[in-house]
């Protein structure tokens, strides 16, 4: 390719360009799938199936005493609505069912309980409650709320002075989300992903799959710049993945009930900044591999999960290790959950806002500079 | 016919081997992902920053600071002198809680009154604002005990069985190894027939003297191997590097990836069987993954989803390996839990391989 072919910028090739991949977008159904389908689906899914809340945890209730007291605890288990109570008089009962993940932890009332809840002095126990430590998050969710139950009916039954007495204690309030409904936060993540997979996913094996058909040489081979080709690439998929997101909005605020405290204007913002580095992403993925098997590999490794797992919206960035904490900054997504949660739930905080579209400008920047090297050497040679 | 099953597999095999790229994605992601997942995820909540307003300035205030500033899971107290300044750093992200001891806490706790600080938390952070709220109330209740030792004693005793201590790695990385094993084994069948498709050799295929359960096989095989392999590896992994207490049976943990791994690949050739480019099927295994892996039981407990939601569990083959799995790593599983929970994969790998046999069958027609 002769350097004075292609000097100059010309709007009408772009055109051309966006116009052919437009309809390279339109005709393949599994681009729609993923632009529209995928989206309700995830979203439905964090809705619907990763609730953090507990309810309806099945949990054992071992009946060893057979006094009045111990059958008016164990009602006050049965009447939670956090717990589904599977009722045993022997702790071997149930043992079993906890080994086979058929309940995830179980309660003994024992024997004694009645002389325990009377002569109650030393640091001795009432009830013991054993739980399913193989899965850490339920396990500490069945301990907190078991606990809360006996505090409860001790309370109820006047015995509250002794046994639930706190000369002092912490008093919460949880800004921005008071009936800590973990959908709310959690769908502002999810919107992230689904951009994550338009962006780069997606645009990774659209060009990977030119490579591997070699059409991206055919059409490098024409007047057409370097620049052009890729915002060519660009611009259809970068006009697709912002689609997506305001009808993930739409979907979170009309459906699933989650507030845009926010404006639209500041949300719109965000999203066409994130789809920079997305974008970006998966063009060097797909200029870097060439081949769609690869690319879409590298695109989950690189996009999809570090999505999921490294960008604060299910695990706190805060409690990994250093070296993570460091790999997280090179995450695009880090800084667009962190900007979405604060939209949707805060406000226009734009001191969160700014530092953040920032950050995602330069890792974007980064990629498109690397990129357009990339395809420009792979010609000359 | 034996050799051109044999000559099937070792052509399957050989379109990913070949290739350096190929063979480097298919080993060297899924170990990454288990290295840096394993340790990135985690709801262990830690080394978090707590902003702290003292209006009371007094001795119990001071006590109470005190102990959050030495427990374990703080690593910077941002002391502020305005309840604005406090509001502002929250907004900010910059701490996850903020603490508030009024005028007359100190008073309170002298006078033998309940005193009560205030803890606004970041409500975009909900679930790691829950876990501090819960250290944050030991450490009442430590301080409590101090100020009246009636308030000492909790009235429940709790046990972690299998996992006393309730370390998420023990956790995670049992857990990753079926996933990362599923993604592999999904892409690598689903990919397989569709890249024949795209290239035209489908059809060669298909007008040789192979039969359709023989072309089956031959892609079933390849994918399995690759499949256990790495579930192998990251099993040794979570036993040798992350040194998880390994309780149950090996040989019978082994058979049940296999069938794990059987049932996905029957999902994925189904997937490709009605996928015409590899683009569509790849996309067509994002969209099935995600689904596979959050209605299993991995984040949150099936009985905890909603009714049609659970429904679609009880058809997951991961429900069921993710609890043997579990199970086999830190419950002492017995074979007869092995075996119930084998069965389901076994049902669900029996009704995908066949239908795509019959899929395959009709497009020979």
């Amino acid at each position: 390719m002769s350097a004075a072919v292609n000097t100059g910028f010309s709007v009408k090739r772009l055109a051309a360009l966006v116009r052919k991949e437009s309809l390279q977008v339109v005709r393949d159904p599994s681009a729609i799938l993923i632009a529209f389908a995928l989206p309700v689906l995830l979203l439905f899914l964090f809705a619907y199936a990763v609730s953090l809340d507990v309810k309806g945890v099945r949990l054992g209730v071992v009946l060893e005493s057979d006094s009045s007291q111990a059958q008016s605890l164990a009602a006050a288990f049965e009447a939670t609505r956090y717990f589904e109570i599977l009722p045993a008089r022997d702790r071997r009962e149930v043992v079993p069912k906890l080994v086979a993940s058929e309940i995830r932890g179980f309660v003994v009332i024992p024997q004694d309980f009645e002389q325990r809840l009377t002569s109650r002095a030393g640091p001795e126990s009432l009830v013991q409650v054993i739980t399913d430590g193989s899965q850490p998050n339920t396990a500490n969710f069945v301990a907190g709320y078991a606990e809360g139950v006996v505090q409860n009916w001790l309370a109820s039954r006047g015995a509250g002075n002794i046994a639930g007495f706190l000369p002092v204690r912490f008093d919460p309030r949880f800004w921005f989300n008071p009936e800590i409904e973990t959908r709310r936060f959690l769908i502002p993540g999810a919107i992230a992903i689904v951009m994550t997979m338009i962006g780069t996913l997606l645009t990774a094996l659209v060009v990977a799959r030119e490579w591997e058909r070699g059409t991206m040489e055919a059409v490098m081979s024409t007047p057409a710049g370097i620049l052009e080709i890729l915002l060519g690439k660009l611009l259809p998929y970068f006009i697709l993945g912002v689609i997506a997101t305001l009808g993930c909005a739409l979907i979170s605020i009309t459906l699933f009930d989650v507030p845009l405290r926010g404006s639209w204007a500041a949300l719109l913002l965000l999203s066409c900044t994130f789809l920079v580095p997305a974008l970006g992403q998966g063009l060097l993925i797909s200029t870097l591999a060439r081949n769609q098997f690869v690319a879409s590999q590298i695109a989950l490794l690189s996009g999809f999960l570090p999505a999921m797992l490294l960008s604060g919206f299910i695990f706190e960035i805060d409690s990994m290790p250093l070296i993570i904490r460091v790999i997280t900054h090179i995450v695009p997504a880090r800084y667009f959950v962190s900007s979405l949660q604060t939209v949707f739930l805060a406000g226009d905080v734009w001191s969160v806002f700014l530092p953040n579209m920032l950050a995602m400008l330069a890792i974007g920047g980064v990629f498109l500079g690397i990129t357009a090297r990339k395809s420009r050497k792979s010609l000359d040679t | 016919m034996m050799t051109r099953l044999i000559a099937q597999i070792v052509k399957e095999l050989l379109s990913y081997l070949r290739d350096p790229k190929s063979r480097l994605t298919l080993v060297g992601p899924p170990l990454m992902q288990l290295l840096i997942f394993s340790y990135a995820a985690t709801l262990e909540v830690d080394n978090i920053d707590l902003a702290v307003l003292d209006q009371d300035n007094g001795y119990w205030s001071h006590e109470m600071i005190e102990q959050v500033e030495g427990a374990g899971f703080v690593r910077d107290i941002h002391f502020v002198q305005t309840p604005e300044a406090l509001t502002a750093m929250i907004n900010n992200r910059e701490v996850l809680a903020g603490l508030r001891f009024p005028q007359d806490f100190s008073r309170d706790v002298a006078r033998g009154k309940p005193a009560a600080a205030q803890a606004v938390i970041d409500g975009r952070r909900a679930y790691a604002g829950q876990v501090t709220l819960a250290y944050l109330n030991q450490i009442a209740a430590s301080v409590g005990a101090e100020i009246d030792p009636r308030a000492a004693s909790s009235p429940v005793a709790v046990r972690h069985w299998f996992n006393p201590n309730l370390i998420y790695k023990w956790f995670i990385v049992p857990s990753l190894s079926g996933i990362l094993a599923m993604l592999i084994a999904l892409l690598v069948t689903a990919l397989s027939i569709a890249r024949e498709r795209e290239l035209g050799t489908f059809d060669q295929l298909l007008v040789s003297p192979t039969r359709p359960i023989e072309i089956i096989i031959g892609k079933t095989v390849p994918a399995l191997i690759i499949g256990t392999i790495l579930a192998s590896v990251m099993i040794a992994a979570g036993v040798f590097l992350f040194r998880i207490p390994f309780t149950g049976s090996l040989l019978w943990l082994l058979a049940a990836v296999m069938l794990f791994i059987l049932s996905m690949v029957g999902i994925g050739l189904m997937l490709s069987s009605v996928c015409k480019t590899q683009q569509q099927a790849i996309l067509g295994t994002f969209s099935m993954a995600v689904p596979i892996v959050l209605l299993s039981g991995f984040v949150t407990p099936v009985e905890n989803m909603s009714g049609f939601l659970q429904l679609v569990a009880r058809i997951n083959p991961m429900t069921y390996y993710l609890i043997i799995v579990r199970g086999s790593f830190l419950k002492e599983l017995p074979v007869t839990e092995v075996l119930n929970n084998a069965w389901p994969m076994a049902l669900i790998a029996l009704v995908t391989l066949s239908s795509s046999i019959v899929i395959v069958k009709r497009n020979l027609q």
